[in-house]
């Protein structure tokens, strides 16, 4: 398998709905203009019928591949897209952009709002994964792409490629939902609440309007922390860190004594340079909010021709691979002809980011017989 | 290509859609959507098979057996194919009726128990019967159950399931001649008004 890169990418921007016209959202509200962060990588075709759109997670942005023009970082998902790789520049033209409510050049709450010349901060609308779809959508349209070849992605990615099927299912061939759920559980909910209230818990939040101030990095980190305990597994962490020390000796302290300690403030107060408070907040309520479960999922149609690729990794316990399989049971009521595979890992939900072996193989292969007609 | 599997792609009528339980490594499905432009899904457990079966361009779902017709609506499929799985099914009365009700037609093939070579190596030898259509030990054959040509059409009279069409395959040719005794496997095609 050729690992080649794709070399140095740089970002582009969109921008729509701009006077008289607003994106219209869920909640009610609208908003506009609208910016959306996004990258391409291969060609698109003279049929435009070789695109795929990657759907990014939670802290994830349109940089999925290549190394940045500006800070000079590789994507997130570089292991999968480029020449030779699952998703195959030499052969897809590849589009991945930051959603809405995102804080990596997209509009959310960090940008200015037209009508104070501030940030939004809170005033700006709660968004759901309906709206990031609607704004994709526009960005699809002005390639003048009237099909998706493919919609990928993991987790709140996943949950992107649902709603892309559900909403648009005669606009895609495929879907590749991964490491993802059809509603967020009880329990899934609860994680990201706690997420939240230690933001909206550090002073330094402001009720939202910090942007004078600087980000309440303490409550995000912390935040951040939590987030990445429940992307590893009780193993990975074990072969990672197990109980070891930072240093040799205990210090009767309260400091970083372990290695896992160490490893989370290190991802913790790095996240903070790099991420919006506000967009952790509304982004995660929109993971929240998510919910296609029973008749809401392809409610316009009796059976699809989408063809479905759902990936469940055994070690994620964030989004369990009984999720998958609910996805699968609504797509066998619908028709759907799907390829459904839990794959072995131990590393928990970042699994989709990290063991992309198997993930490649699969993808390839399944892309391979993906075909316009 | 094996006998059961040209039998079979001559059952199916063309651009039918099929499930395969238990599909393997998907040979059969892709000689079916080679040769019959059929719409196949297959179901499997074991993941290196399931990977052949998606480099075949296979559609191809993780899961048992069991639990893998239940989601599926009334007729979805045009056949339903339980080949060779039959006598390693724990649930095999439930296979058969969900497979029933998600197909209009069922396709199940399974080796013949009362093979003369199996009731001889009992009767003569009294030793669990090993021939060409059941080539395990006892201690690692995938078998749970054993059963004959009769078993199966006295079960389909007591369910009122329709048989209609039924292959009996010796080792290299159909048998017609006492079947229950002469034919390794059997392939029936069954159906329920």
């Amino acid at each position: 398998m050729k690992k080649d890169s794709l070399g140095i990418v740089h970002t582009q921007y969109l921008t729509f709905a701009e006077p008289p016209d607003t994106l219209q959202l869920k909640s009610g509200r609208s908003i506009g203009p609208v910016t959306l962060a996004y990258e391409t990588y291969g060609k698109l075709n003279a049929n435009k019928s070789n695109a795929i759109l990657v759907c990014h997670a939670l802290s994830g942005d349109a940089h999925a591949a290549g190394i940045s023009k500006d800070d000079k970082t590789p994507g997130w998902w570089d292991n999968m897209i480029g020449p030779g790789k699952a998703l195959d520049t030499d052969l897809y033209f590849v589009i991945c952009s930051n959603v809405i409510g995102g804080c990596k050049g997209s509009t959310g709450p960090s940008s200015i709002n037209p009508e104070t010349q501030k940030p939004y901060a809170l005033d700006f609308p709660l968004i759901t994964i309906a709206d990031m779809v609607e704004a994709q959508r526009h960005l699809i349209d002005s390639f003048g792409i009237e099909k998706l070849l493919c919609v990928i992605g993991g987790s709140m990615g996943g949950m992107q490629a649902l709603q892309w099927a559900s909403v648009y299912p005669e606009r895609i061939i495929a879907a590749i939902p991964i490491a993802t759920a059809l509603k967020h559980s009880p329990q899934q909910i609860a994680f990201n609440e706690v997420m939240r209230q230690s933001i909206m818990a550090d002073s330094v939040w402001r009720e939202g309007y910090y942007y004078e101030h600087g980000q309440p990095e303490n409550g995000l980190a912390v935040a951040r922390m939590i987030g990445h305990i429940t992307y590893m597994s009780d193993l990975s962490m074990e072969e990672k860190f197990s109980r070891k020390l930072k240093n040799e000796n205990l210090s009767f302290q309260f400091k970083d004594d372990f290695e896992v300690e160490g490893y989370l403030r290190y991802r913790g107060y790095n996240f903070v340079k790099r991420f919006d408070a506000n967009s952790y907040l509304y982004i995660t309520k929109a993971i929240d909010y998510f919910d296609l479960s029973g008749e809401k999922f392809m409610s316009a149609v009796k059976k699809t021709a989408v063809r479905f690729l759902v990936i469940s990794f055994k070690s994620d316990w964030l989004y369990p691979a009984h999720q998958s399989q609910d996805i699968v049971r609504l797509l066998k009521r619908k028709h759907a002809y799907t390829t459904y595979f839990d794959l072995i890992s131990t590393y928990g939900h970042d699994a989709f980011l990290i063991e992309t072996d198997d993930e490649t193989r699969l993808i390839k292969n399944f892309l391979a017989n993906v075909s316009p007609d | 290509m094996k006998a059961d599997h040209q039998i079979i792609s001559q059952i199916i009528s063309a651009g039918a859609h099929v499930l395969d339980l238990g599909c393997g490594s998907g040979e059969l499905l892709a000689f079916l959507t080679q040769e019959k432009k059929a719409l196949v899904q297959g179901i499997e457990l074991d993941e290196d098979q399931m990977h052949q079966c998606v480099e075949r361009g296979l559609t191809v779902l993780q899961g048992d057996i069991e639990s893998g017709l239940v989601d599926y609506p009334d007729k979805s499929f045009d056949f339903v194919i339980l080949n060779q799985i039959m006598q390693e099914i724990k649930k095999a009365d439930f296979v058969i009726q969900e497979s029933l009700r998600v197909g209009k037609r069922v396709i199940v093939g399974f080796p013949n128990f009362a093979h003369i070579t199996a009731r001889l190596t009992l009767l003569l030898a009294g030793k669990t019967p090993i021939n060409e259509a059941l080539p395990h030990y006892w201690f690692e054959t995938p078998n749970i159950r054993f059963l004959t040509i009769n078993d199966f059409i006295d079960y389909c009279s007591k369910k009122n399931i329709i048989i209609e069409q039924k292959f009996f395959l010796g080792k290299s040719k159909l048998i017609n001649f006492l079947p229950n005794l002469l034919a390794l496997n059997a392939l029936f095609v069954i159906t329920k008004k």
